[in-house]
């Protein structure tokens, strides 16, 4: 019954979402979609929302008006079912300084409920394709920045989750760390049919064969694949399309 | 989810705060020493002003040193808990509890494994304490040692279960200091850890009446009783009911619809 709904259920619905803290509306009737084997750039300036959406698929807080069903489980009433379908890589690091890469990555195997044993395959395998298998048995904190990015992603996917979130996760990475994460997500979506949300205010991160999602002070302004949204706005790049969308001039 | 995902998730949590412990090895002497110097100096500085007549558990004089020892195992306990209660803050702000929330197994799950892991830590230091305090006499019967172990369980818990709902109600990391002057301070000294309440009560009798409400007394004599084989049923009900009023207040504190970081947010935009 969950594998049916993995195979038939879109990865991700969100509809008519709002959220506020007190008076502040941080989200204001936010709906979009993914399917599987998107790559949907969230694109916003700082403050646009994108973190609180992000908490919110994430469960870190309830919402209190519209729905997120991921694989077909609403977040709210089906937390576990849902959650067991993510994998988050967050905007601030969050791996433990003290622990190796590999204890960092057996608990979270643990906190998915994984055998140590199963759990050591895939740690083997993640960890290669990210090309730390030299730095498995460090300290988390004699890691480079892109490192631990590195480390956050193949952690995100030990419990092979169908979709992937990314909270602005190349911000303070050198340009080679960028493009690693870049094409390793790419190639996560095309060869694994993996979903992906990422969030992001870097407009050079939108290439051309992403969906994008343009969110404005809490508000969806535009949604597709990335040459439909230029197209739609009679622009010459996302980058004209995204200033003419929220009048702002973009990053 | 079925009963042994649960399980591997405990087992994973437990598994984490034993190595964090472990390879901070200046936590794990602080830990043993600041009780080591209270038992030492402070007790023997003090044997000759704090008489202790005969009251039970005890059924003759003791030493001063063997009075303070459950009191001293009471602290280990309540810095252990409040040691976690810290890294539960420290790891809100940094971003690192993230991890342990967006985990698929329900919060209150969670939350209990967390306080499983700590008082884990802590009945091991405890262990040790006594251990190094029985070559400075202080010598309960070789029983004793096994009947404290579900008293030195049933007090962490109740003691995590706070510092749990503490770390839920903290706003920042700076805020801790307060946790120390009003929460760890007040509870060790208005308690039975370092006289007996009799003493209290001939001083004044509204204190006495506070030690007495304070959960951390009734922690102490189920520690104390318990060492000596016998069982204390009021400390023993105060206990109990302490940890079912703290969890209860940490899982609400805790909860993705009503807690703390509802009201203020997830994080940085």
């Amino acid at each position: 019954m969950a594998a049916d709904r993995d195979i038939g259920a879109p990865p991700l619905v969100v509809q008519g979402l709002s959220h506020a803290f007190g008076e502040r509306q941080a989200l204001r009737e936010v709906s979009f979609e993914l399917n599987r084997g998107d790559r949907a750039m969230l694109l916003g300036l700082n403050g646009a929302g994108k973190t609180t959406l992000f908490s919110l698929i994430t469960r870190l807080y309830n919402h209190r008006s519209g729905s997120i069903r991921i694989f077909g489980w609403e977040i709210k009433q089906k937390p576990s079912e849902a959650l067991a379908r993510l994998g988050v890589v967050f905007q601030l690091p969050t791996l433990d300084p003290d622990l190796t890469v590999a204890q960092n990555l057996y608990y979270h195997a643990a906190l998915h409920g994984l055998p140590r044993r199963e759990a050591a395959v895939r740690i083997k395998r993640e960890i290669e394709r990210v090309g730390l298998t030299d730095r498995i048995g460090e300290k988390a904190r004699t890691l480079s920045g892109g490192q631990r990015r590195r480390v956050e992603i193949a952690r995100a996917l030990i419990h092979r989750p169908k979709m992937l979130l990314l909270d602005e996760a190349t911000v303070g990475l050198d340009i080679a760390s960028r493009q690693f994460l870049l094409d390793h997500v790419r190639m996560l979506c095309r060869e694994e049919g993996l979903a992906v949300l990422w969030a992001t205010h870097l407009i050079d991160e939108v290439d051309s064969d992403a969906r994008v999602i343009v969110l404005h002070r809490g508000r969806v302004l535009a949604e597709g694949p990335v040459p439909d949204v230029i197209r739609r706005k009679n622009a010459a790049s996302i980058r004209e399309a995204f200033d003419k969308l929220t009048g702002e001039r973009s990053e | 989810m079925r009963p042994v995902h649960y399980y591997r998730c405990m087992q994973g949590i437990v598994w984490r705060e034993g190595l964090r412990f472990l390879n901070q090895r200046g936590r794990f002497v602080a830990a043993l020493v600041r009780p080591l110097v209270w038992l030492v100096i402070f007790a023997a500085g003090f044997r000759f002003v704090l008489g202790v007549s005969i009251i039970p558990p005890y059924q003759t004089y003791i030493p001063y040193e063997e009075y303070i020892a459950p009191g001293l195992i009471g602290m280990i306990q309540l810095f252990q808990a409040m040691q976690s209660t810290l890294s539960m803050v420290w790891d809100r702000e940094m971003g690192s509890m993230r991890t342990l929330l967006v985990s698929p197994l329900p919060r209150w799950y969670l939350l209990v494994s967390k306080m499983v892991a700590t008082v884990a830590v802590a009945v091991l230091q405890s262990y040790v304490f006594l251990g190094i305090a029985y070559f400075w006499g202080v010598q309960p019967p070789p029983i004793g040692y096994l009947t404290v172990f579900p008293a030195l369980i049933l007090s962490g818990m109740m003691l995590s279960a706070l510092g749990l709902f503490i770390s839920s109600a903290i706003r920042q990391l700076e805020n801790f200091a307060g946790v120390m002057n009003f929460v760890i301070f007040p509870m060790f000294f208005a308690s039975s850890a370092l006289y007996p309440l009799w003493t209290v009560r001939e001083a004044n009798q509204k204190l006495y009446y506070i030690c007495m409400v304070n959960p951390f007394t009734h922690a102490v004599e189920l520690i104390r009783f318990a060492l000596y084989e016998q069982f204390n049923g009021l400390a023993c009900a105060v206990v109990v009911g302490a940890l079912i009023v703290f969890m209860a207040l940490a899982i609400l504190g805790y909860d993705p619809g009503r807690g703390l970081i509802v009201r203020r947010g997830g994080g940085p935009e």
